[in-house]
């Protein structure tokens, strides 16, 4: 049966086009990828390729015809065998060919009948977060740094799996720019604990390539801030690819390293991107405080499937904490803990903005306001369950970070507690955040620009109406 | 690093007087076949696109089917490959379903990637196939870590690293070649010259234009080889897995080739002249070439209709299926997000 061949569409927007020229006459013979004719739409003109062979048979639309709909057929092309009389043959336009149908009837649908309306996206799964684990009574707890946590958090991953590394800048001889890394190599050789070049960009993809591949990277960034030149491979490759491989092709892999202000370094080095990458749905984003809930959160980020960003705090690599002294200690990713309890308001934070937390409750006792401090620790997936039953018991909410305001997680953390507790609120919801500056370097300025213990009591306050 | 200009294959094509090593006559058959398969899928996806049956960007790669081809016919299984957004003749090339493959330009639930990734987004665990990357350069990381894992496992397996004359621009390239030499890796990257990044040509884009040299500062062996003809791309494709599997690290092939149809299907290529294009087609078709020493080997005409006849059923069985497949089910929303 003779062949029919389709106006096509240059752009899934293009609906018509005008016929501009015919380039073979009927008769002519034609051989697939031959230009038979040029269309143009007032953005471009395009050449229309044969995809079959044969014979123009006849050309239905002539040249310079406008206003040709897209899948109108233009010509019909008759096969080996075939001659003139086969054209009686091919179906009365416009006759859809049996493959081109879905395409068409949808075409026709748009013109003919009212739009159906778009179907209602389905609700999204809610994330249900594991309880945290008990630590039995009597357990020994271990005073240990920051610093050490996440060493022991990786020492124990990599004993127990093979197929876990560490890759990063002065991650193996020089034992980390800030000793996070310290005794790894010579535990576990330089095959699993690797010196990258300066080469943010370069190392982050390899590791997810690694990691497409099954391995379990730790990739460290010796800060956050330079993994803004990986950006695009931590969420277009990384971020993505499940998704994008309908399931097929996940990618184990943490990024770790200290994010945040530091002290005194300037603009370019103090930057809090914990609202950046939580924005980004494929990816899991964690910010602990605590000395249990770095090595806790470290060894769950470690095992979880897939990607984790794991944003650390330099100031408080120093700090020590109690650490259960357990052969397997993890805490789950994606469950908040009430740091403090307490009745009258709800202070939310995270990593450093914890530390401001904390010491505004101190502060806010004294004066007779109980306030209940909930850590986060997990920015994405977030668990808004534990930040709005507290919520419920006080009415009243302030959120400390260091990072901006605008689009920040406190915003995020206000819209939750404002679409599930709105009705026992008993003020705005208010946020201490960092100042909508880049950071300065004079220790003043700096100082200013950071969220301070006092700003946090006097939202606690302020919401409190006292 | 002479070794590669050392090589049998090179050597032998000079005996010959340039002309690169034979094919046997079954190996002609076959890449014949492999060809004309992504030429008439293409030709139809590009019909499809038309159609308005598929969406989105759509690279087509006719002309260039001898790269994906002869590169294939050097590999073996566990060796993996990933490429850029111009990605169909390789899946199709790694044995990838022409029906998985067509369904998920269209969108369908049967698509490689249910649907979700679309023409630039497709993945195949079983074939080796680590996509399928929508953002220009980002592949080559990605298939540097590839050979990373293979070296770290300690397996004898090449990663094989696709990209273009553009892509070749891109920052994290060199920061891959650097780590690949660094440390070993064995990563054969192909850049795929089809002398037109979009619309810009290399003349104009590039300050060095031999991409066979691009790995220079790093110590990367390269080679340029004729991408329209499969036999030099299957001879330097042995050479190269030869080297990356003896543990020399990583090597540049360039092969050069060409793109008869625009950057994407709603480009319309005014930046080159229409002999230009007619010419390559004339002279260096790939598949022509390969028909044409068939024919003088006396391969009946038949035989090779017959050829014709099987792909462009598979490859209407595969047009038929994706228009025909249902459209992933509205649950799929919100799954594989997190596994």
């Amino acid at each position: 049966m003779p062949i029919q061949v389709l106006m096509p569409a240059l752009s899934p927007t293009m609906e018509k086009g005008n016929l501009a020229k015919w380039l073979k006459k009927e008769g002519e013979t034609i051989k697939s990828g031959d230009v038979i004719a040029e269309i143009e739409t007032d953005k471009a003109t395009m050449e229309v390729e044969a995809t079959d062979e044969g014979t123009l048979g006849k050309i239905l639309i002539p040249e310079g015809t406008a206003d040709v709909a897209v899948n109108t057929p233009i010509a019909t092309i008759l096969a080996d065998g075939e001659s003139a009389a086969d054209l009686a043959k091919a179906p009365a336009a416009p006759p859809p060919k049996a493959e081109a149908a879905p395409a068409e009837a949808k075409t026709e649908a748009k013109a003919e009948a009212p739009a159906p309306k778009p179907a209602a996206a389905p609700a999204a799964p809610a994330a249900v977060a594991a309880a945290d684990p008990e630590v039995p009574e009597g357990t020994e707890m271990v005073t240990q740094t920051i610093r050490e946590a996440l060493r022991d958090a990786m020492a124990e991953e990599m004993r127990r799996d093979g197929d876990v590394f560490i890759m990063g800048e002065e991650v193996a001889e020089y034992q980390g720019a800030y000793k996070v890394t310290q005794g790894l190599l010579q535990e576990f050789g330089a095959r699993r604990v690797i010196d990258t070049p300066i080469t943010e960009h370069g190392f982050a993809g390899v590791g997810i390539g690694a990691a497409m591949a099954g391995l379990k990277p730790i990739v460290e960034f010796m800060t956050w801030n330079f993994a803004m030149q990986a950006m695009d491979q931590i969420i277009n490759s990384a971020g993505k690819t499940l998704y994008m491989s309908g399931g097929q092709m996940g990618c184990s892999i943490v990024f770790r390293g200290p994010n945040g202000a530091a002290a005194r370094v300037a603009a370019q080095h103090s930057q809090d991107y914990a609202a950046w990458y939580s924005q980004i749905p494929g990816l899991k984003v964690i910010a602990p405080y605590s000395a249990a809930d770095y090595k806790g959160l470290l060894k769950a980020a470690i095992r979880d499937p897939n990607p984790v960003i794991f944003l650390e705090n330099e100031v408080l690599y120093g700090h020590t904490g109690e650490v259960p002294k357990l052969a397997d200690f993890i805490v789950p990713i994606g469950k908040a803990k009430i740091a403090r309890p307490g009745k009258d308001v709800t202070l939310v934070s995270w990593a450093m903005g914890m530390s401001y937390a904390l010491k505004a409750a101190e502060e806010l006792a004294k004066e007779g306001i109980e306030a209940e401090v909930v850590d986060l620790r997990t920015i994405r997936p977030m668990d808004t369950e534990t930040v709005v039953n507290s919520v419920k018991k006080t009415g009243r909410a302030v959120t400390v970070e260091e990072g901006w305001q605008q689009s920040g997680v406190g915003a995020e953390v206000a819209a939750r507690i404002m679409e599930h507790a709105f009705d026992y609120l008993d003020a705005p919801v208010a946020r201490v955040s960092g100042k909508d500056v880049p950071m300065p370097y004079a220790h003043n300025l700096e100082k200013l620009a950071l969220p301070s213990v006092a700003e946090v009591v006097a939202a606690a306050k302020a919401v409190s109406y006292r | 690093m002479a070794a590669p200009k050392k090589s049998a294959a090179k050597e032998s094509g000079q005996e010959k007087a340039g002309s690169p090593p034979d094919l046997s006559q079954e190996q002609e058959l076959k890449a014949l076949r492999d060809m004309l398969l992504i030429r008439r899928f293409e030709e139809k996806a590009g019909q499809l696109y038309g159609m308005g049956a598929i969406g989105g960007f759509c690279h087509l790669y006719i002309g260039q089917e001898a790269v994906v081809v002869g590169m294939q016919m050097a590999l073996k299984l566990g060796d993996q490959v990933i490429t850029g957004y111009r990605d169909h003749g390789h899946m199709l090339a790694c044995g990838m379903e022409a029906k998985g493959v067509m369904a998920e330009l269209t969108g369908r639930r049967g698509g490689y990637s249910k649907g979700k990734g679309g023409s630039m987004h497709m993945f195949s665990l079983e074939k080796h196939f680590y996509g399928g990357h929508g953002i220009v350069g980002a592949q080559v990381s990605l298939g540097t870590g590839l050979g990373f894992a293979n070296r770290y496992r300690g397996n004898d397996s090449v990663s094989v690293t696709y990209f273009g004359d553009g892509a070749a621009n891109q920052g994290q390239v060199y920061e891959s070649f650097n780590m690949a030499e660094l440390w070993k890796l064995p990563v054969i990257y192909v850049i795929e010259n089809n002398r037109y990044a979009m619309g810009t040509s290399v003349s104009r884009a590039s300050a060095q234009q031999d991409f066979s040299k691009r790995g220079a500062s790093f110590n990367i062996p390269g080679k340029q080889v004729d991408g329209m003809d499969v036999r030099a791309v299957k001879a330097a494709a042995d050479e190269a897995v030869a080297w990356c599997r003896g543990g020399n690290g990583p090597i540049i092939l360039e092969m050069q080739t060409y793109r008869y149809r625009g950057h994407s299907m709603s480009d319309p290529a005014k930046y080159r002249t229409r002999e230009e294009v007619e010419k390559v087609r004339h002279d260096q078709d790939p598949i022509e070439q390969v028909r044409n020493r068939l024919l003088e080997a006396k391969v009946s005409e038949q035989d090779l209709k017959a050829i014709d006849a099987e792909v462009r059923e598979i490859v209407n069985a595969a047009a038929d299926f994706a228009q025909h497949d249902p459209e992933p089910d509205p649950s799929e929303l919100y799954t594989d997000v997190y596994r």
